[in-house]
């Protein structure tokens, strides 16, 4: 067993996602057996391996970095749930 | 009606022997038809009609003018609603047209509408999508089957005959795996191939867009119109696209067939595995070279792939926070706990689980042990076909370990389900392009897939292999 229930809340909490008890318990059965079927992954000796984090073998070109006008704000705010005069709304946040 | 390839239906329509208003509503029909099937998120007769007028407009040298196209909800339309099959994405209209779905109108294709998923494409069986199961249409009544997944609503429609091609993408087998259980052509690219910009982001080191079509000749004039580089993706390649379709060549003479001894696992059915031999005997036959190689950290290939995916996920999905799109939960009191319930209401059960999974490997402390250590595994697994490239041109293995299951088989445990990915994942984190065709069917007449992977850019090697192939069943 690597989590308990309290490391479990404390991951939703960075991820902000609110549990349920019983969501907690599910997830900790979960998880836990997950985390002890990637343990097998220290079989592997990695001692001299570089990490790969990007695998395209080509050479990547970079774009000229110039601002283009592609939105416009008012079609963005469309999909906003909470809008108020060219912002997005949420609830309040200093008293 | 039915059309069984692109050319064909191409060829009606240049000779004007089928205007596209007749194609739209032979689709519409067919769609309503098969409406038990939960196969579309998003089917609306009119978004169908409107684009007739646009598309007729269009000269005839367009190369997919007319074409029934079905696109993956994961990829951003203008003018349908795009959800992920997620609650979260509920009635959200993208500003933007994806890159891919932007090649595919600009040669005229007709869009029939948005095909059912896993939610932001995690899982392999279409069963963690907001809006229900999609059916198998394989499935006889009594016994209804998962058309595999995520992509499962795209390849159900190739296979129901509600289109000629369909996008999907592929982040661990998303595209090879459905294909093989509704007996379709599904292939997935070299990663950086077709630009992933407009698409839903999953896990980005791995997320590649890709096709699925009735037969290996529309895959390759589909895969040729989508693939392409783009500057809004830093990770689109810059490569020339080959005419695939014109240089289909099924000759195999001087070609060196790999097959992978770690491949042979415990548990796959004699069936599959009869019927790689079958396929092995065939390309032989053909005048390929058979050789036996090994991939030795193909097992650690899962594990692998089940931190990275989650932790690439986990950092993709934190911008679903109910401020500039889509849902939000209404009776939050302050910021934080607006950003809590929202998520939680708004994401399923699977993608609650991986982003979890991944924030706990990123978070501190973790870090080393399991993400790093999973990228350098990572590092090995690309390495080991990187070696056995030098010594054949394509390796060739079984696609799923089981024909299509039940729709209601329990699927309690996220590892048994995990384990659908296994002879598909390895070349997902290797980066290289693959290919499922329909290859023989299992004692029940379900269809079974068998994988070509090739070298890096070399889909054309990877077509011509399986256009011979696809004539033992023709």
């Amino acid at each position: 067993m690597k989590l308990d229930t309290n490391t479990i809340n404390k991951i939703a909490k960075l991820a902000r996602i609110s549990l349920s008890e019983k969501e907690a318990n599910d997830l900790l059965k979960d998880m836990n057996s997950i985390l002890d079927w990637v343990e097998q992954l220290n079989e592997v000796n990695t001692d001299s391996v570089e990490p790969l984090a990007n695998i395209s073998s080509s050479t990547l070109p970079q774009r000229k970095d110039e601002a283009k006008d592609i939105n416009s704000s008012d079609e963005i705010l469309k999909n906003s749930p909470d809008k108020l005069e060219g912002y997005f709304a949420v609830p309040k946040v200093v008293e | 009606m039915e059309f069984k390839s692109i050319n064909q239906l191409k060829s009606l329509i240049d000779e004007n022997k089928i205007s596209v208003k007749e194609i739209a509503q032979t689709y519409i029909k067919k769609i309503k038809e098969k409406k038990d099937l939960n196969i579309f998120i998003y089917f609306d007769e009119d978004k169908i009609n409107n684009q007739v007028t646009e598309i007729e407009k269009l000269p005839n040298h367009k190369k997919l003018k007319g074409i029934p196209i079905a696109v993956k909800d994961l990829f951003c339309t203008k003018n349908m609603p795009t959800t992920a099959a997620s609650k979260i994405l509920e009635n959200f209209n993208p500003t933007y047209e994806s890159f891919v779905t932007q090649k595919l109108i600009n040669e005229g294709s007709l869009f029939v509408g948005k095909t059912n998923l896993d939610e932001f494409a995690m899982g392999s069986a279409t069963n963690t999508s907001y809006f229900g199961n999609t059916i198998n249409p394989l499935s006889n009544k009594d016994n209804p089957l998962a058309p595999g997944g995520s992509s499962g609503g795209s390849a159900a429609a190739v296979a129901a005959d509600l289109c000629l091609g369909s996008t999907g993408t592929d982040t661990g087998g998303s595209i090879r795996q459905p294909a093989s259980f509704c007996g379709v052509v599904g292939i997935k690219p070299t990663y950086g191939l077709c630009s992933r910009w407009g698409i839903a982001a999953f896990a980005s080191s791995l997320d590649q867009a890709g096709i699925f079509s009735k037969n290996v000749t529309d895959a390759s004039i589909l895969l040729e119109e989508i693939a392409g580089y783009d500057e809004r993706d830093s990770t689109s390649s810059n490569v020339s696209i080959p005419n695939y379709s014109k240089q289909l060549n099924s000759k195999l003479n001087g070609k060196t067939i790999g097959i992978p001894k770690e491949y042979t696992v415990d548990g796959i059915s004699d069936e599959i595995n009869a019927v790689w031999d079958d396929a092995i005997k065939s390309l032989e036959k053909k005048g390929a070279k058979i050789k036996h190689i090994s991939l030795p950290h193909t097992k650690y290939a899962l594990p692998t792939y089940y931190i990275i995916a989650p932790a690439e996920a986990s950092s993709n999905l934190a911008r679903y926070d109910g401020v500039k799109y889509g849902f939000r939960a209404d009776e939050a009191k302050s910021l934080d706990e607006m950003y809590e319930i929202t998520r939680s209401e708004g994401f399923g059960k699977e993608v609650k689980r991986r982003i979890l999974i991944g924030t706990y490997v990123l978070s501190a402390g973790y870090y080393d042990a399991y993400y790093l250590k999973a990228q350098k595994v990572r590092k090995l697994i690309a390495n080991d076909f990187i070696e056995t490239f030098k010594e054949c041109d394509l390796i060739l293995t079984p696609t799923a370990p089981s024909a299509a299951f039940p729709l209601n088989e329990k699927q309690d445990d996220p590892i048994k389900m995990y384990l659908n990915d296994v002879f598909t994942v390895p070349a997902s984190l290797a980066g290289i392009p693959g290919i499922s065709i329909p290859y023989g069917k299992d004692k029940n007449g379900l269809p079974l897939g068998i994988q070509l992977l090739g070298k890096h850019f070399n889909e054309q090697e990877i077509f011509n292999a399986s256009f011979a192939l696809e004539k033992d069943y023709e």
